[in-house]
């Protein structure tokens, strides 16, 4: 039974592991390239998932409405880049929160205006919906498995992407030495654009997927993104590998704790007391990983060599 | 001199409140500004780091939330002189800053804002599991306790003027500290660290130091907040509070004693105004602030300042 639920959990874990992989990386390019700190980048993740519950409506296919939401959530993040953020660049990170939260208020009580404040679920199709047994005994969500998957390919299509093309080659370029890519008579506005939109559509796309597992309401975004910061903080900001590598380290570790801590802690202590402090220090223990990981490598595991 | 001019004009016309209040016979009017003095105290504290150390906290709410549990799980223990409340908020809210001062003060910039955001969020987190002291729903506090054995604080006209006093201590302090040695030190590492390293100054002293100060004034501020609203739960340390004390204080004007004051004042009445035209206010809220980062340099401070020096 124990043996089991390891199992499961794991692949939970995993599962939120993908997820803030897909969150992490467009932040971490954002940041890495543009130098820009972006906290609307959560508010991407909840368009994208109210994008797709509009689109089902609309269509009637969750299979045609991902898509569609997605490449929407691309537009979004391309009309945002172009009109509002692309003035911060040169300006100081103060500046780009202010800004950035200016855009959370609106697009969290825009979603509200339009789509009312009670949350959205999203239904699954058919075929996508309904347990497989992974091994025999041990029934599993089968759109859990879908993310877990589809997060792989992503990141190994990001990895190709960033190691093996010119504009892969552009983007590390770009992330070591700005000035000089724009020297070589590269146009950074627009590969700026395309970097955004990226991560846009990645986060957007998070969102798409996390719609039938979670609720969607407003707010989701903010919760998501402070986990994304705790990730790429962890993995060396502006890092792909290390916010793959942090953001799997991070949705095991919560998703661990927050089923076994408690049992842990009773063998060392009364059962009450286990209880009751397993729950309380489970939801911490992402933060504190952090913050052990802070203490001794200060730039995060993976800092990307600038210079 | 323009700015010192409104402040005083400012503090002047809050002390008169309750007087005003008791006129118009409208009470809730101490509440507005209670608790507009309480945030006002809050942005103060951050506007040490912020302001005058460039440090961009985006978890200072993280702090307001351990005063003001300080206040709520003591008086629930039957701990009820604030005598004893305040110097454990205050503390605790210092204890929290050191530990986590040694982690985030090590890093700076971007890492600074996202592991400040991250602390208060296990906070945040934290208390909403802390089901012995009310978990989600927050802690109502069950009377608001004594002043050294009396019971003063009953009397909402005498807890208003006590917060009156404690902002106006918090002036003076900023205003004292920014003028001190000390203070010099912090705003030379705002504007070039390397050059204060090279100095001989043991940067991460000072600024370990300021992050402590400014994280007990926010946990003071917090008590207070938690006396007045004789409550407190998680949502007073959600981050988006957090948000909010940076927009305080950058529409105040960062780096000036009274902006602080000003931007607290100007973003509550902006809140109720706005709130008042609609309950969708966020959605103007948000392209006012992009505005005011775009285009506003200074902020009330600033303004104030440049009307004060007009013939």
């Amino acid at each position: 039974m124990t043996a089991l639920l390891l199992v499961e959990q794991t692949l939970n874990g995993l599962q939120l592991g993908i997820m803030l992989f897909l969150m992490s990386a467009g932040l971490t390019l954002v940041f890495g390239i543009m130098n820009l700190i972006n906290l609307a980048h959560g508010s991407l993740y909840m368009i994208g998932a109210y994008f797709a519950a509009a689109f089902l409506t609309l269509t009637g296919s969750f299979l045609l409405a991902a898509p569609l939401a997605v490449l929407a959530t691309l537009a979004i993040g391309v009309a945002v880049e172009i009109t509002v953020l692309r003035t911060l660049y040169a300006r100081d990170h103060l500046d780009q929160v202010l800004a950035t939260f200016g855009l959370i208020l609106f697009f969290n009580e825009g979603v509200r205006l339009l789509f009312g404040a009670e949350s959205l679920y999203l239904d699954l199709p058919p075929g996508l919906k309904g347990q497989v047994e992974i091994v025999p005994g041990a029934p599993y969500p089968l759109f859990r498995l879908v993310i877990i998957f589809v997060g792989l390919a992503v990141a190994a299509a990001l990895y190709a992407l960033v190691q093996k093309t010119r504009l892969g080659a552009l983007i590390r370029a770009g992330a070591s030495n700005r000035e000089m890519v724009g020297a070589l008579g590269v146009d950074i506005p627009r590969l700026f654009t395309l970097v955004f939109g990226l991560g846009a559509a990645l986060a957007g796309l998070g969102g798409v997927m996390a719609g039938p597992i979670v609720s969607v309401q407003t707010g989701m975004g903010e919760e998501i993104l402070i986990l994304a910061f705790v990730v790429i903080v962890i993995g060396g900001i502006g890092s792909v590998r290390g916010a793959l590598f942090a953001a799997l380290a991070i949705g095991i570790l919560d998703t661990m704790g927050r089923s076994f801590l408690a049992e842990i802690l009773a063998l060392f202590l009364p059962r009450e007391a286990a209880q009751t402090a397993g729950p309380t220090i489970a939801s911490m223990l992402i933060y504190l990983f952090m913050a052990a990981i802070l203490f001794f490598r200060p730039r995060g595991l993976f800092p990307p060599k600038v210079r | 001199m323009g700015a010192r001019f409104a402040a005083f004009a400012i503090l002047a016309l809050l002390a008169a409140v309750p007087a005003i209040a008791a006129l118009l016979d409208q009470p809730f009017y101490l509440d507005i500004f209670g608790r507009a003095m309480v945030y006002a105290i809050a942005a103060i504290s951050l506007n040490l780091i912020l302001g005058y150390g460039g440090l961009i906290s985006f978890g200072h709410a993280a702090f307001i939330g351990i005063g003001g549990y300080a206040v709520g799980i003591l008086s629930v223990n039957g701990i009820d002189d604030v005598l004893l409340q305040w110097p454990a908020a205050i503390g605790a809210a210092g204890m929290f800053a050191l530990l986590t001062g040694f982690v985030v003060l090590r890093t700076g910039g971007a890492h600074f804002i996202m592991i400040t955001l991250a602390f208060a969020q296990m906070l945040f987190f934290l208390f909403t599991s802390l089901e012995l002291y009310g978990g989600d729903d927050g802690l109502s506090i069950p009377h608001r306790g004594t002043l050294a054995g009396f019971k003063v604080l009953d009397s909402p006209v005498a807890l208003y003027y006590l917060v009156f006093a404690v902002l106006a201590g918090a002036l003076a302090l900023s205003a004292r500290l920014v003028e001190s040695r000390f203070g010099m030190v912090l705003r030379g590492c705002k504007s070039n660290e390397r050059r204060m390293r090279a100095l001989g100054f043991s940067t991460f002293r000072y600024k370990l130091a300021a992050y402590v100060l400014s994280g007990a004034l926010c946990g003071f501020a917090g008590a207070l907040l938690a006396l007045e609203s004789e409550f407190v739960g998680p949502s007073v340390l959600h981050w988006s509070r957090s948000g909010e004390l940076i927009v305080m204080v950058v529409m105040g004007g960062m780096g000036t004693v009274f902006g602080p004051l000003f931007g607290a004042l100007a973003y509550l009445m902006l809140g109720h105004f706005l709130g008042d035209l609609t309950k969708h206010w966020h959605v103007i809220l948000g392209p006012v602030l992009i505005l005011i980062v775009l285009y506003a340099r200074g902020g009330l401070a600033g303004l104030f300042a440049r009307l004060g020096k007009r013939p």
